[in-house]
């Protein structure tokens, strides 16, 4: 990119050089458009540069040029400075924001990079503008916006105005939202205020030992609550990775978090006008799989991992998993299957049997959502216990927080297909995909058990009075229920499939489900449990 | 080549050699149903030439090995105890009770377990059950080392010089040594496969040697027994195969060379062997015949003799059983070895019974594919994720993808072998099968096969026991590349990134830049950073057309600065792991043929495996390149203070308290898995911070079992 503005500036320069006689005034205008320009490029200037790379830290255009085709980038408001007047501020040509379209796999994608070395990134009304501008193209056309965060907040200068910038993007991003793909990449300080925007955003990505978000900074906590905390421990990417939840992911270094980025858009669609794009896969869609046959252990106490049977039935093995460290109990991931993206659900046995606690259900609900929005079929891998019990969980919402995912799966008017490969329990079942929330396809492999909960839970209920004949009521239990069939026999599954035909199957009806169409009753807008 | 596997099953003839046998005989009736005692590759190998034989078979299985390939493969299973071996495999109860359940007429014990147990021969006659392999008298008597060399010595078998008697304790032990001389081999009297075996250079190592020798000794074959004797330098493991029937005669078959040992455990045999010259091959079979017939042996046996460079050859121990590279043998005499045995316990007599009719067919090498660590051959256990064996070799394995290498049972994954008209052949063909076999999911050791299979030392058969110490003095770390094969592989890897590129990006491009980072080992081990830059100019019509080459003009720029020119064709459907790349320099000469794996896509490159080792190699747009030197490295945990298990298992002993000091390389624990025992020593000079375990303490692989500190 910066090759093509380069090589604008210098034909600028030259023909400046040969107008100087004829058209001083001409020749003038140009020279100040181009020293502009050259001013635009330096950002705060090689010292803040310098700076920013001794941090491990990319500036706001070198981010830019690892996350576009190379040479694809188009600049936006290079040009647009601050119209602040009070505190003796200078002006920085390009106001701390770097705008524009670049290339991602080929594709258009809007994006902004806050500029740390120009006013430390920080908001004002124009660079809000300047964002502005962008989202409103993308929503227009149809385009993702990726936003990359590296800023020290508010530009306190600007007062309310820098506040309303804030709103502005808000409201924005709310108004983009389901419509087109938003992503943030949080590459330093992102606090205060400026969280809310990548909290609204689809899907927000830090960088280890380097990235922070948090609503108030370690110094007002300290203040506040009295607890001592560093910046790490409060919003480092390892807080928010596992505990919190706010981000999906976080990645070793910059340019590593944008290549990964570049990655997930493959996945995606431009739009929720569009399907996500099919990819080329040499890996056959009738391939048979055996050691799926033997992957659920026999005794039924063995965990086993469940992001082994997705690798075994998706494309060339590889999957894109989203919030890998929170709520390992369930997976989500995007694939691909026979070239077209899927959104992967899982119960994860390894964790916690797979049960469904709060996190869980909100990390799998917010992700069956998305897919939903943007037209990405759910594929769901079913063996769950249940719901978790606890004083804990109940008095935290469990009800509230679990009617979430079944509301995302009620919801959901995608193709959506399950598996059932062992445990299907209770309630838990119902949420996972079940036939009765429109599941268009449901299947089992052979050593799954649909049931109200297991034989030893339903005998010492059943046979409360009756300890010495559980035994034998646990084995006519397990004989009834602990197998496919029953569920089979009434049609809440459709068929009971040999694992290792799993991708073959889902593939046919993934291809069938492709002109599937299914409508909510017309609202102006749901009101799913919050 | 055809299917070696398909070569032994079309009744024992090699393709290419067409010898005729002398007595085509119409299959005789031998057994109706045998069981075999054993479990994994042996397992199978058993009921393939039973099923060749129409004979029905029936395998006996652990809890462990339920879902089993030997378990599927046989017409009847049974099971026989929980997963350790001493309540399954070892049980002579429960193996005697599916014996008789099943009717079987006969049992093969394959090797390990049951297989030189007197005592099992025993009860299988009283109950009138045929055991396939040698009379509990031959048994006996070679069973027991030192026995069996005071009979080999009367039967006129040259011999080591050693003490030929059992060792009372480390006291008695040392003064034999002094009198020998060492180095000398402290060896469990009972045992074989290397366990309980150690070579001590001084009296201080046969003290110390004297207690896990015994130990190891106890809980491999319940027996203490030690015993002392000549240790060979610069010696080469070579060994005859004899086959004998019941009605006297006796064979010996061509050699089989063994020499590239790991802790004198067997990894890569050849047959026959560089070394011999036809004179000494004579001279060696008839001796091991002559033993054979010494104590009325019949079935297979093997006969291992340690030879030194002037051909000296000295007898080490009989095998009573059937060996575990038996296949090689097969590969270049034709021969169905355990239809042998099957026909020897069945009282018929041999295939062919006459010496002159043994020949040798070309040339024929195994390598044993291991689920163990390379460097410090520490066994690896997990489930195999990808598993693939390879075209055109024989593979004696006993599981499949998705199969489970458990703690239990010998790390053993495969024994590959391959055959040629030449040894050069049957080397190309190992190379070739061993980059053609994918496994993932457990820790391999074909980097390590792959290597020596691939050195210059090897290809000329300068080979002793010693090869692996002595190539690879502070352990095998991986393939080292040479400025050749980095170029190949940057080559290569650039390549596939366009493809998976092209595949991405709906650019259409026809020409992209790339500086690729190779990892390249040095001489301390170290790992450098090699750049390489790569112009790559598209010559086909589209990049990564499904069964087609896609074409490149490369020019490479080496990191001292040379440029070179070059032609890649790459043969890859994309992200499969099987990648063919033939790059031709516009200097001349020939065009190199290269496989490769393709094993992972990484945020900024690939993970690939190339003459069997590893490599993360990174794929860089050259503007990455200029800004990942700003990236800082992530911090790691500082292990140097702590002594982790190195793999899952049972801790023995613990040597040391919190309070201790300890030097470098002080004994800290011993852990015990899969019946080996490793002393875990300090990593550094310190005093014991922590102690987290205890003896009998089961511990998972990378439990920190001792933390160091500063003195």
């Amino acid at each position: 990119m910066f090759a093509t503005s380069r090589a604008i500036g210098g034909a600028l320069r030259a023909r400046a050089r040969r107008y100087a006689t004829a058209d001083t005034a001409g020749a003038s205008i140009r020279a100040r458009i181009e020293e502009k320009r050259q001013a635009a490029l330096a950002g705060g200037g090689s010292k803040r540069v310098a700076a920013q790379h001794s941090k491990g830290k990319l500036t706001a255009r070198e981010r830019i040029e690892l996350l576009v085709d190379e040479g694809t980038f188009r600049e936006y408001d290079a040009f647009v400075e601050h119209r602040c007047a009070d505190f003796g501020m200078d002006k920085i040509t390009g106001d701390g924001v770097v705008t524009g379209v670049g290339r991602i796999n080929g594709r258009p994608t809007y994006l902004f990079s806050q500029d740390f070395t120009a006013f430390g990134g920080s908001l004002s009304k124009t660079f809000a503008q300047k964002v502005c501008k962008i989202m409103d193209r993308a929503l227009q056309e149809g385009v993702p916006v990726v936003g990359l965060n590296d800023s020290g907040g508010a530009r306190i200068q600007e007062g309310v105005d820098s506040l309303a910038g804030y709103a502005d993007i808000f409201q924005r991003n709310v108004l983009a939202s389901g419509v087109v793909p938003q992503i943030s990449l949080i590459m330093g300080p992102c606090a205060g205020g400026a969280v809310y925007s990548p909290a609204l955003t689809d899907f927000t990505f830090m960088v280890r030992g380097t990235s922070y978000l948090f609503v108030t900074g370690p110094d007002v906590v300290k203040a506040v609550t009295n607890e001592t905390v560093t910046q790490e421990e409060l919003g480092g990417a390892a807080p928010h990775t596992r505990k919190s939840g706010v981000a999906h992911g976080a990645f070793e270094n910059d340019v590593v978090a944008l290549a990964r980025t570049r990655e997930l858009l493959s996945y995606l669609p431009q739009s929720n006008r569009e399907p996500p794009a099919p990819r080329f896969t040499a890996d056959p869609s009738d391939r048979e799989d055996a050691a799926l046959d033997t992957l659920v252990p026999s005794d039924s106490r063995q965990a086993y991992d469940i992001k082994d049977a997705v690798r075994r039935v998706v494309d060339d093995g590889r999957m894109f998993e989203i919030m890998p460290d929170f709520a390992r109990n369930i997976v989500v991931a995007f694939a691909r299957m026979g070239g077209q993206s899927v959104g992967i659900v899982g119960n994860q046995p390894l964790v916690s049997s797979g049960v469904l606690d709060i996190d869980a259900s909100v990390k799998a609900a917010r992700f069956v959502r998305f897919c939903d929005a943007f037209n990405i079929p759910l594929v769901t891998f079913v063996d769950v216990p249940g719901f978790l019990p606890g004083v804990q969980q109940e008095h935290n919402g469990i009800i509230r927080e679990g009617a979430k995912l079944l509301y995302a799966y009620a919801e959901a008017t995608v193709p959506k297909i399950a598996i059932t490969t062992r445990k299907a329990y209770g309630g838990a079942q119902c949420v996972m995909s079940s036939k009765q929330l429109r599941g268009d396809v449901n299947f089992a492999w052979p050593t799954a058990e649909l049931a109200v909960m297991g034989a030893k839970g339903a005998v010492e209920i059943l046979w409360r009075n009756d300890p010495d004949g559980r035994a034998r009521a646990e084995e006519e239990y397990n004989r009834l229920f602990a197998n496919p069939l029953p569920a089979a026999q009434r049609g809440y599954l459709d068929d009971i499939i040999a694992p290792s035909t799993t991708r073959r199957r889902i593939i046919e009806e993934l291809a069938a489900l492709r002109g599937k169409k299914l409508a909510n009753p017309p609202k102006k807008h749901d009101n799913m449990p919050l | 080549m055809m299917n070696l596997w398909r070569q032994v099953l079309a009744r024992g003839r090699p393709a290419a050699g067409g010898r005729a046998y002398a007595t085509q005989q119409q299959q005789q009736p031998t057994f109706d149903k045998i069981l075999v005692a054993n479990r994994g590759e042996i397992a199978c190998r058993v009921i393939r030439t039973a099923k060749r034989l129409g004979i029905r078979t029936v395998a006996v299985y652990s809890d462990a090995d339920a879902d089993a390939v030997f378990v599927r493969e046989a017409d009847e299973a049974f099971r026989v105890g929980p997963a350790p071996s001493a309540q399954s495999y070892l049980d002579v109860d429960a193996i005697m009770a599916a014996v008789r359940a099943s009717g079987a007429q006969a049992v093969h014990p394959g090797y390990g377990f049951l297989s030189e147990n007197a005592a099992f021969v025993e009860r299988l006659d009283r109950e009138g059950v045929a055991f396939i392999g040698p009379g509990t008298q031959a048994m006996a008597a070679m069973g027991d080392k030192i026995q069996s060399k005071i009979i080999a010595k009367q039967a006129g078998v040259n011999t080591i010089p050693g003490f030929d008697g059992v060792v009372r304790d480390a006291e008695h032990a040392v003064e034999i040594a002094d009198e020998i001389g060492y180095p000398v081999m402290l060896k469990a009297s009972a045992g074989g496969g290397g366990k309980g075996m150690r070579v001590a250079h001084s009296a201080q190592d046969v003290h110390e040697g004297f207690k896990l020798a015994a130990d190891e000794a106890q809980s491999s074959f319940g027996d203490r027994r030690i015993l002392v004797e000549k240790f060979i330098e610069e010696p080469r493991h070579i060994e005859i195969q004899i086959i004998a029937d019941s009605r006297g005669n006796v064979l010996w078959l061509p050699e089989r060379e063994c020499s590239i040992q790991r802790r004198n455990q067997k990894v890569i045999e050849e047959a026959p062997s560089t070394h011999l010259d036809a004179d000494t091959r004579r001279r060696m079979g008839e001796q091991a015949v002559a033993l054979a017939r010494s104590v009325g042996y019949t079935s297979a046996g093997t006969v291992e003799f340690l030879v030194d460079k002037h051909r000296n050859f000295y007898f080490l121990e009989m095998n009573t059983r059937l060996q575990v590279e038996h296949p090689i043998t097969e590969l270049i005499t034709g021969l169905d070895l355990v239809e042998e045995m099957i026909r020897a316990a069945a009282g018929l007599p041999l295939t062919t019974t006459r010496q002159s009719d043994i020949a040798i067919n070309g040339w024929a090498i195994e390598s044993r594919v291991y689920a163990e660590d390379p460097e410090k051959y520490l066994p690896s256990i997990g489930t195999l994720a990808k598993y693939r064996e390879p075209p055109h070799a024989r593979c004696d394995s006993g599981i499949a993808e998705g199969s489970e290498i458990s703690m239990y049972y010998d790390p053993m994954i495969c024994k590959l072998s391959t055959h040629g008209a030449t040894r050069d052949e049957a080397i190309a063909a190992m190379s070739r099968a061993l980059d053609r076999y994918l496994i993932t999911g457990v820790t391999h050791n074909i980097p390590l096969l792959r290597d020596v299979v691939g050195s210059a030392d090897f290809g000329r058969g300068r080979i002793t026991t010693a090869f692996l110490a002595q190539h690879y003095p502070t352990g095998f770390k991986g393939h080292r590349l040479t400025p050749q094969t980095a170029e190949q592989l940057a080559a290569s890897a650039a390549a596939m990134h366009f493809v998976r590129e092209a595949r991405e990006v709906a650019s259409g491009a026809t020409r992209a830049r790339y500086v690729l980072v190779v990892p390249q080992l040095q001489d301390d081990g170290a790992v450098a950073r090699l750049e390489v830059g790569m112009a790559l100019a598209l010559r086909s019509p589209a990049a990564g057309l499904q069964g087609q080459a896609t074409e490149f003009a490369a020019t490479v720029t080496l990191p001292g600065g040379a440029v070179r020119e070059s032609h890649v064709a790459l043969r890859w459907d994309v992200d499969m792991p099987f990648v063919e790349a033939r790059q031709t320099t516009a200097a001349g000469g020939a065009a190199a043929e290269l496989t490769l794996q393709f094993l992972d896509p990484l945020p900024l490159g690939m993970r690939v495996q190339f003459l069997g080792t590893k490599f993360d190699v990174e794929v860089l747009r050259p503007r990455q390149h200029e800004l990942l030197r700003f990236m800082k490295e992530e911090e790691r945990l500082d292990t140097s203070k702590l002594v982790l298990a190195p793999m899952p298992g049972s801790i023995v002993s613990v040597a040391v308290a919190p309070g201790d000091v300890v030097a470098e390389g002080a004994e800290v624990a011993v852990v015990e898995a899969m019946k080996m025992q490793n002393v875990l020593r300090a990593p550094r000079a310190g005093v014991i911070k922590a102690v987290h375990v205890q003896p009998g303490a089961t511990v998972a692989g990378d439990d920190v079992l001792v933390e160091l500190e500063d003195a």
